[in-house]
């Protein structure tokens, strides 16, 4: 039996639930969330800090504070939440034809299909493991992602480790080593590839600094040692070219590694449905309203990009449910315009429509003291944003008024430094 | 002596399996010492789970004769004992001239060896049998196929404890004594056993175990092998194993790409002579040369297609300087009568496990006659594999068991019933890793990260297990240090 909805939301995390009530707002009538968890809030769950919503409640909350405000809101806008519900499968409905998407989900309570007009993408992202690090060594227990030693410590009361290795300087990485120790672990250290941090500067302060917990730039594990746990590592320093430079290999004693090195979106249903991916971000590829190659296919949130702030995956979903609800009542404009980049990691959205204002989202390569993001259209400036201070960790965003356009031609945001 | 049987075989591998359950097949009292806290630890489950046609070995050689024999007989295996198995044929890819006087050396010899089909295909046959593999032409086996190594090891060992082996894990042997007409054999935690038998299944150990049993004329080289596995989304792109032309001095058949049967790819393994027995390692040389050496007949090939590493090690007879391949030593020994040494079991053994089996039940009925069992059950079952399934069947186990509307795993897409059955069933997982061999949860691109803690939560109510004592994988690998406050 297949039942039908207007639009349905893939995940009931931050992204997810703040899309379901801005829908609700924006007068959609049934609007349904499929949580694979028992309950909603997705990885804020499990962050019992704080530091959650000072953007957008002008507050600074924990995780599961924050998660329960959209879950608040969720319940009274009515849209339906539907929890230990696994989404399986994605179908378009065929090009052209204005059909409806069918989305099926395995739940206790049964095989679940349901159809809708609009799906909305909201996944999330997972952890880069060691095999994808491809960290050489023996294969012993004792290596964690971050997320993972998370939940074991906060969610399951479990001790992961005593002794403590962190390789990457992610934020949740730098969360641990605050949260180990403070659980009596000793964090010997935090290793990370790069030249510079990956985590936010506030981070990096709250949570390595004022423990004593030394960050080692440039560096990172080579070998992993152990035969039933871990009981050592490798680490060397790294050339620019992130190879390891031979002789400055140094044993480090330790129980546990864990891995703070990269979020990857989780954009399995979205290939399954047929979305083009982009291999900057990992997240498929959409224009300035947030949809997908695929007529009402959208996607907000860390399964787009990996974001630094929970706030700004919430406020993403806000826009995102605000075009979702445009795209059922009235159609959304074409989004003809290319959107590239230079000296950026990836720029989001991929299209603009050029009629209306657009945001676009991107981090800057390499850590900048002074710089400027400029928008170039037709090999001229048509914008620019002064870029104090930029760094890899922090998202950065500008708002490309549609009247600096020129053309329909692609547009380029180039970073350049200012002295 | 605490137990006593007509047969005790050492090694819970495949070649350990199989012989338990071929000597099932008979009025015998068996069991199964295995020193690791699972079975399929060792070199059966460390391998590209490649049902090998037979034609890379000498023709009259042990190894021919039942690599040949157990590709033919192997579908019955698989549906008896329920293991994915798919005959996908192999291409031995080659670049230029010298590779192609290899390539019929090798037709030949397959020939020779009675393995049908074999011939040189030109690079337009060779796309349209794999249309991302590079090469200038190939050689084509129709016979070759992919199994689940840990299925086949699994289903075996099942089905000799369902016709009454006995399993004892965690039971290294360290001494065996010859009585007279019985073995005492003992083991490295105290325990003494007796049997009339011995079987030595103990692969990379087996030079080892006859030592103790009074041979001491084998040597056994460790050869370690190293592996890539692919994400799944490389798995349509391969649809069979695609191997370099063989370096027959190496002893190893070259750096080649496999599908597996759950639709990963695997790239490896390399070869290289160890002192370590037990050195599962990955190392960073070798991972490059998998890479570089790979994307010479795989150019899809790439880093972020990685999603996990492995090692396996080979029991060769031959050491580094020879190189090349030593033939199966399966026999007994006049100053051991009553044993059988299985020693230099390495590839083709996967494929030639049941054959080898047969062959030591003829071993043990040259010395006294054997009684076949009229109750014999040949048939192993397998829970179903949710993934595999259509929407209607999923539909219905649901229905009737809701724990399979619970997915466990999101990547492989396992339910709680699966992960269930692994721990539940006839010699069920104890660990993180047996739970993954048995139905796959963890094995995915997240390698865990989302599933492991659902995994550690299941064990735990299952075995009643402390959260100090849940294992990863083998003896001594504990995931915690209790908990993280006592008063939850």
């Amino acid at each position: 039996m297949t039942e039908r909805r207007d639009v349905i939301i893939i995940g009931g995390g931050p992204g997810g639930l703040a899309a379901a009530a801005e829908l609700k707002r924006q007068g959609v009538e049934r609007v349904l969330v499929i949580e694979r968890e028992q309950e909603a809030g997705g990885i804020l769950r499990q962050c019992i800090h704080d530091g959650f919503g000072l953007t957008r409640f002008r507050k600074s909350l924990s995780g599961p504070e924050y998660a329960w405000r959209f879950l608040s809101e969720v319940r009274a806008s009515g849209a339906e939440l539907l929890t230990n519900a696994m989404a399986l499968n994605i179908e378009a409905p065929e090009e052209g034809t204005g059909g409806s998407f069918t989305v099926t989900a395995a739940s206790p309570s049964g095989l679940l299909r349901y159809r809708a007009a609009a799906v909305v993408l909201a996944m999330g992202c997972r952890e880069r493991t060691r095999g994808a690090l491809a960290i050489p060594g023996e294969r012993p227990a004792g290596v964690f992602t971050a997320g993972a030693a998370q939940a074991y410590v906060n969610l399951k009361n479990l001790m992961p480790g005593r002794e403590i290795v962190i390789l990457g300087s992610g934020d949740v990485g730098l969360i641990m080593a605050r949260r180990l120790t403070l659980e009596g672990a000793r964090v010997l250290g935090v290793y990370e590839i790069l030249p510079w941090p990956s985590g936010l500067p506030r981070n990096l302060r709250q949570c390595l600094q004022d423990y004593g917990i030394p960050l080692y730039l440039s560096h990172t594990v080579t070998e992993i040692h152990g035969r039933g746990r871990l009981n050592g590592l490798t680490v060397s320093q790294v050339d620019r070219a992130r190879r390891p430079i031979p002789g400055t290999e140094r044993h480090v004693p330790c129980d546990t590694l864990i891995l703070s090195a990269g979020l990857i979106p989780e954009n399995e249903l979205t290939r399954k449905a047929g979305a083009a991916i982009d291999p900057r971000t990992g997240g498929p590829v959409v224009d300035q309203y947030y949809q997908t190659g695929i007529p009402g296919l959208f996607a907000a949130g860390n399964v787009l990009q990996v974001h630094d702030l929970v706030d700004y995956v919430s406020l993403e979903a806000e826009n995102l449910a605000r075009s979702a609800a445009r795209f059922l009542a009235s159609g959304l404009p074409p989004c003809p315009i290319p959107v590239e980049g230079e000296g950026v990691t990836h720029t989001v959205p991929h299209f603009i429509s050029g009629t209306e204002d657009a945001v676009v989202s991107f981090r800057v390569k390499e850590p900048l003291r002074q710089g400027r993001a400029e928008v170039r259209q037709d090999g001229r400036a048509i914008y620019a944003k002064r870029l104090p201070r930029a760094v890899p960790a922090e998202m950065e965003r500008l708002t490309l008024p549609s009247a600096s356009l020129v053309s329909q031609n692609s547009i380029k945001v180039v970073i350049s430094h200012d002295g | 002596m605490k137990d006593s049987y007509d047969v005790i075989i050492i090694g819970g591998g495949v070649i350990g399996s199989a012989c338990a359950r071929e000597l099932s097949r008979y009025r015998l009292s068996i069991a199964v010492l295995e020193k690791e806290n699972d079975l399929c630890r060792g070199a059966s489950g460390r391998n590209s789970g490649v049902l090998h046609a037979g034609f890379n070995n000498r023709p009259g050689s042990l190894m021919a004769e039942l690599c040949v024999e157990g590709c033919a007989g192997f579908q019955q295996v698989a549906e008896e004992l329920s293991v994915p198995f798919r005959r996908t044929g192999k291409l031995v890819v080659g670049f230029d001239e010298e590779d192609r006087r290899q390539l019929l050396a090798l037709i030949a010899q397959g020939k020779a060896n009675g393995v049908p089909g074999l011939a040189l295909v030109d690079k337009a046959r060779m796309r349209e049998l794999a249309p991302f593999v590079e090469g200038e032409f190939a050689m084509w086996s129709p016979s070759t196929g992919i199994l689940d190594p840990f299925q086949l090891t699994l289903g075996l060992a099942e089905n000799a404890a369902a016709n009454g082996v006995r399993y004892h894990l965690s039971r290294e042997v360290s001494a065996i004594k010859d009585r007279g007409t019985s073995y005492a054999v003992l083991t490295a935690s105290g325990e003494a056993f007796q049997s009339r038998w011995v079987v030595n299944c103990a692969g990379i150990h087996s030079d080892r175990i006859a030592a103790i049993l009074g041979t001491s004329c084998y040597e056994i080289h460790p050869c370690r092998g190293e592996y890539f596995v692919l994400d799944q989304r490389s798995g349509p792109l391969l649809p069979l194993p695609a191997y370099p032309v063989p370096n027959l001095r190496t002893g190893g058949l070259g750096i080649h790409l496999t599908p597996t049967i759950d639709g990963n790819v695997l790239i490896g393994p390399s070869a290289e002579y160890t002192d370590r027995r037990e050195d599962f390692s990955s190392t960073r040389p070798v991972m490059d040369l998998l890479l570089s050496d790979g994307a010479r007949i795989f150019p899809h090939l790439q880093g972020d297609l990685f999603i996990r590493s492995y090692a396996g090690m080979r029991p060769k007879l031959t050491g580094k300087t020879e190189g090349g391949y030593h033939d199966f030593v399966i026999e007994r020994r006049k100053e051991t009568p009553r044993a059988v040494n299985l020693v230099g079991i390495e590839s083709p053994g996967l494929t030639a496990a049941l054959p080898i089996a047969r062959r030591v039940v003829r071993l043990i009925q040259e010395e006294e006659p054997l009684t076949p069992r009229p109750d014999f059950q040949p048939r192993r079952s397998a829970p179903p594999r949710f993934r595999d399934l259509s929407p209607e069947e999923q539909a219905r186990l649901i229905a009737r068991d809701p724990d399979y509307g619970e997915v466990v795993c999101r990547c492989e897409t396992i339910t709680k019933a699966q992960v269930l059955q692994a721990i539940r069933g006839p010699l069920g997982a104890n660990s993180i890793t047996g739970i993954k061999y048995r139905c796959r949860a963890s094995m995915g691109r997240c390698q865990g990260g989302y599933c492991q803690q659902r995994l550690v939560q299941l064990l735990a109510q299952e075995t009643g297990a402390a959260p100090e004592e849940l294992l990863y994988s083998e003896e001594g690998s504990r995931l915690f240090f209790g908990k993280v406050r006592e008063n939850d």
